[in-house]
């Protein structure tokens, strides 16, 4: 099925001015969001994965700035809006941010149904009898037993799980086109966690948003994911379906991220562990800027950044690897017949069995 | 290394008697409000494993480990230590002689280290306290030997904390506790605040340790596969409770608490075809009726331990069975 673009990044660059040092937090990243579909991006802490995505609706930090690149959606390119009143037209509107910390997101001096109907009121210009009335419906569609009743209690009274519903609630209330998950779940219990991460693909359904998951949990972007960018050192470094990233992971970091997992780990056996450390993104990164902790890495790697290389019509990866000159290189032992030994470890239902 | 209590006083204990806990009740009081955070739990830690207490947050498991290790006092109960009890009012030998053997390793790396001090200090704060080095070199041998063991640098030891990344600041947490010769190291969350790439380096390190040095540890943590990973057996904690205990491969083949269940299938696995026909199991508390037939914690098959009442032990029984 031909799925239509709906939003369409092209050779972003960010820059960050940090004292007098400048900082390239994102290195030349295209994508295409495809309509309603769940892209994750993964990545480690200062990848850029949450940066990139700040970009879409101009939520930089005051010292960031997009020094390159375009932003198409609803046929125009979003980085020619140049101040705050441009951004409200989309932030929030037709793209919405969820993240990690609920109470953070949440005004702990305001009733959870006063924040709500707010939102409603602003944005879909109803009277506040109305908007209470969608406010309630709201927080029953997130899971919240005994709304009308909750309505006029405060964050504090809420749990963990309960606030990152109210966030979700409060996200839906302008019925956005594409909704930015940053980390939704990693604040949160391991039960809740799933049973959010469930809430969300069914309201995706319902309302018909496009999702872009953002994570560090390879568990949860097999669970949600259509399409997985993983990003490395403010690239995108491998792109494709969620079958193809978990079955025929091709770029050396993917094979890293994936071996390391406890999950697949054999007791008694060391883990796979990265060595070293990601590059620093002061300085102008040199060829790939995996090669250095890339046990796989060849001369060229640290010389010249290699090009992404198309696989499928769906997925392709940026490593030399691929080059048809590239010596043939296996995935590591741990991840090769992935789905066998997973499906070895789970019992009915997917239960994890070990 | 034994310690420095006179030879011959040595208590009687057998391995699987190496620490533990009995009737364990720890409350917190807000004012006048008392709040009970482990409700009477009893486990033993055997020598040389690793014991892990698994829980969401709010379970008690931070609890139980800092009350083990005398940061929390205990509401009632003991814990035994190498056959000592050692909680409760004890004297400055016994005191000096948990510091020396049973150590911690926090959560939060950056918390945890003083940012003001170097390396070099932060590592040697034990020897310091406990004056356990000869002389000046030996201690500077004593920590290059702590660093070199978690895998750092002996030029490290003039930097400070923030000139570490997260799991480097991990091992020098490490480090400072291993420099003590511990026989036990309580290890709360160790590498929950780690990227994936670095927790993998910090796993191993403990399980390194383990093997090189004879270490016991209690794993604290809420994530299961680590927990699988890591340890030979579990305790499953909800509200203050211990609801099953068994050996790892028993509590994974054989989860018999609805809670365990429910903890087990929100592991998210990294595999798309299994989880996208994955079906949840929610625990809902109200399929217990603990009204009238009381729960107790008791043994279904050796090793393998519930919390559960008549009824539902009855039950549990004929899930064995079948």
């Amino acid at each position: 099925m031909e799925k239509n673009v709906i939003l369409s990044a092209r050779d972003i660059e960010v820059k960050f001015k940090v004292r007098s040092r400048v900082l390239t937090a994102i290195r030349d990243v295209s994508l295409d969001l495809y309509e309603n579909e769940v892209l994750a991006i993964v990545g480690e802490s200062g990848s850029g994965k949450s940066v990139f995505t700040k970009t879409f609706t101009g939520m930089l930090e005051e010292n960031g700035s997009v020094s390159n690149g375009e932003i198409w959606f609803e046929g125009e390119d979003l980085l020619k809006i140049k101040n705050d009143a441009g951004w409200e037209r989309i932030r929030g509107k037709k793209i919405a941010t969820i993240f990690q910390d609920p109470m953070t997101s949440l005004n702990p001096v305001r009733t959870i149904g006063y924040q709500i109907s707010e939102v409603i009121m602003k944005h879909q210009g109803k009277s506040k009898e109305e908007a209470k009335k969608i406010a309630i419906d709201l927080m029953e569609r997130v899971g919240i037993v005994d709304a009308a009743k909750r309505f006029d209690e405060y964050p504090f009274m809420y749990s963990g799980g309960m606030r990152q519903r109210i966030v979700i609630a409060i996200a839906l209330a302008c019925r956005p086109k594409i909704l930015i998950c940053d980390e939704p779940t990693t604040a949160l219990d391991v039960t809740i966690q799933a049973q959010i991460i469930e809430l969300i693909k069914e309201l995706s359904k319902e309302y018909g948003f496009t999702t872009v998951y953002i994570t560090h949990d390879l568990g949860v972007v097999a669970n949600v994911a259509d399409k997985v960018a993983v990003m490395y050192a403010g690239q995108i470094v491998e792109y494709g379906t969620v079958e193809e990233i978990f079955y025929e992971p091709k770029h050396p970091y993917t094979w890293a991220l994936l071996s390391s997992l406890p999950q697949l780990g054999i007791k008694g056996e060391d883990l796979y562990a990265i060595t070293g450390t990601p590059p620093s993104l002061y300085d102008k990164v040199k060829g790939d800027a995996f090669a250095p902790r890339n046990p796989y890495a060849m001369k060229i790697d640290f010389e010249q950044e290699p090009p992404f290389f198309q696989i499928t019509a769906t997925h392709r990866a940026k490593t030399w690897l691929l080059d048809p000159r590239a010596p043939k290189a296996e995935p590591p032992k741990a991840i090769r017949n992935l789905h066998e030994r997973l499906s070895s470890m789970v019992g009915e239902g997917g239960t994890y069995r070990g | 290394m034994a310690d420095e209590l006179k030879k011959g006083q040595e208590p009687f204990y057998t391995d699987d008697q190496f620490l533990q806990v009995k009737n364990m009740v720890v409350t917190y009081t807000n004012g006048k409000k008392k709040f009970e955070a482990i409700h009477n739990i009893s486990f033993d830690v055997h020598k040389g494993e690793t014991f892990a207490l698994v829980g969401e947050s709010g379970s008690g498991k931070t609890t139980i480990g800092r009350a083990i290790i005398r940061i929390l006092p205990l509401a009632s109960g003991e814990v035994w230590f190498k056959g000592r009890k050692i909680s409760g009012k004890i004297g400055k030998e016994l005191d000096k002689f948990v510091i020396r053997n049973m150590q911690m390793v926090f959560q939060d790396p950056a918390a945890s280290l003083n940012e003001r001090a170097t390396i070099d200090y932060i590592v040697s704060e034990g020897l310091y306290n406990f004056h356990l080095y000869k002389d000046e070199q030996d201690r500077h041998d004593k920590v290059v030997k702590a660093l070199t063991d978690v895998g750092l640098l002996e030029e490290h030891i003039t930097r400070y904390p923030h000139e570490f990344s997260g799991g480097q600041r991990q091992r020098i947490g490490v480090a400072r506790a291993m420099i003590m010769e511990p026989e036990l190291l309580i290890a709360d969350e160790p590498i929950s605040a780690l990227d994936v790439s670095i927790r993998a380096q910090v796993l191993n390190l403990l399980k390194g340790l383990q093997r090189d040095h004879g270490l016991t540890i209690i794993f604290i943590a809420h994530d299961l596969s680590v927990v699988r990973y890591v340890s030979d057996r579990i305790a499953v904690i909800h509200y203050g409770q211990i609801v099953e205990l068994a050996d790892t491969n028993e509590l994974f083949k054989n989860p018999l608490h609805p809670y365990t269940k429910s903890l087990l299938s929100a592991v998210p696995m990294p595999d798309p075809a299994i989880e996208k026909h994955k079906k949840l199991i929610v625990y809902n508390e109200a399929v217990h009726d603990y009204s009238v037939d009381k729960p107790s914690f008791r043994q279904i098959k050796p090793g393998h331990m519930i919390w559960a009442n008549d009824k539902e032990f009855a039950e549990y029984m004929k899930q064995e069975i079948d």
